[in-house]
């Protein structure tokens, strides 16, 4: 336990130099452009109110799942032999109205790390990011239900291709570990 | 943004009640994960904010409009979805910009192209993609997103 937080510490670290030197540089650039400084605050504020009333709550969430539902949960709904329903469940998922797709980001981690599978998880991401329903009632109402549906379909079956290409990839590269030093060498 | 913020607490609080009614020592360990995951995404999450916010200051809207309608044929598109590749607009706001594009005569392609990516792609946010999924796994649903995006805009294009 105390070793992984020892492991995480530098991360961190880091992150928050980047942090203060991204920070330093915007104060700088906003000297040069004085006539910038309330769009960029502005907008900057509001990305903030929405991270400070969501992030936490998902946070809660994923810890709640991680603790309390089980890796064989997991693998029994997205896991190798999930199927169609693996993939019903992963858009499902998704689909539900749960803010800015970075927030997915740790969610997907955890449910890979118990046991999910890669094309699921690329569903999953997908789906959030562009499949949510209320962005999806956004597009009917601004562009009409023929633009909507057209782009709908569309992203689907892409995103279908692109979850199982991707997973082939990654399957292929981890299979073959030996393969990649081979051509080195050669 | 409002209703997504409800729900979204909502959920968080029934599953803290519901966890602790079943198992309060498993409770607090959830509750302390997420703290800890919460500290560790923080200052990536904070650096993503200020340069969402440089970006979306001193790059107005009237401008990301005016870059997509004078841009045309195939590479215009690939420009187009470079763009919503680095753009972060919420997607609320994301669907009426292309509207009133559409209005302006931009075509169908270019604003499914511009819709597509910016949802689905956040060069922005990469750094954090990886940091939670692998570099590997980040990259390549990215790549992929910015293809399958170009590919629906050409298709919808040529359907509608």
């Amino acid at each position: 336990m105390r070793q992984q937080t020892k492991k995480r510490k530098p991360g961190l670290v880091r992150d928050t130099l980047v942090l203060i030197i991204v920070v330093l540089l915007t104060g700088v650039l906003l000297m040069i452009f004085p006539e910038k400084t309330e769009p960029v605050i502005n907008t900057a504020g509001n990305y903030f109110l929405e991270m400070i009333l969501i992030l936490p709550a998902v946070m809660i969430i994923m810890g709640i799942f991680s603790v309390f539902i089980s890796n064989e949960m997991v693998v029994k709904y997205l896991g190798k032999s999930s199927g169609v329903k693996g993939v019903i469940v992963s858009v499902f998922l998704g689909m539900l109205p749960t803010g800015p797709l970075y927030v997915a980001f740790p969610i997907a981690s955890s449910l890979m790390k118990k046991g999910a599978k890669i094309s699921n998880i690329i569903l999953f991401l997908s789906s959030w990011a562009c499949i949510k329903l209320p962005q999806e009632l956004a597009e009917l109402q601004f562009l009409g239900f023929e633009f909507m549906i057209t782009r709908l379909t569309l992203t689907i079956i892409f995103v279908l291709i692109m979850g199982f290409a991707i997973e082939m990839l990654i399957q292929r590269t981890q299979r073959n570990p030996t393969e990649s030093t081979t051509v080195t060498s050669m | 943004m409002n209703s997504t913020v409800l729900i979204i607490n909502v959920i968080a609080l029934i599953g803290i009640i519901l966890a602790f009614v079943k198992d309060k020592p498993k409770a607090i360990h959830s509750l302390k994960t997420a703290g800890k995951a919460f500290v560790g995404i923080l200052p990536m999450t904070l650096i993503i904010i200020v340069i969402i916010g440089l970006l979306l200051g001193f790059i107005t809207s009237e401008q990301i409009s005016q870059f997509i309608g004078t841009q045309s044929g195939p590479a215009g598109v690939f420009l187009i979805g470079i763009a919503g590749a680095i753009l972060h607009i919420p997607a609320l706001l994301a669907f009426p910009l292309g509207a009133s594009l559409l209005e302006n005569g931009a075509s169908i392609t270019a604003v499914a192209a511009f819709l597509t990516t910016v949802t689905m792609i956040g060069v922005i946010t990469l750094p954090l993609e990886i940091k939670e999924l692998g570099k590997k796994m980040a990259l390549l649903r990215n790549g992929f997103s910015f293809m399958i995006a170009l590919a629906i805009a050409f298709l919808m294009g040529m359907v509608l």
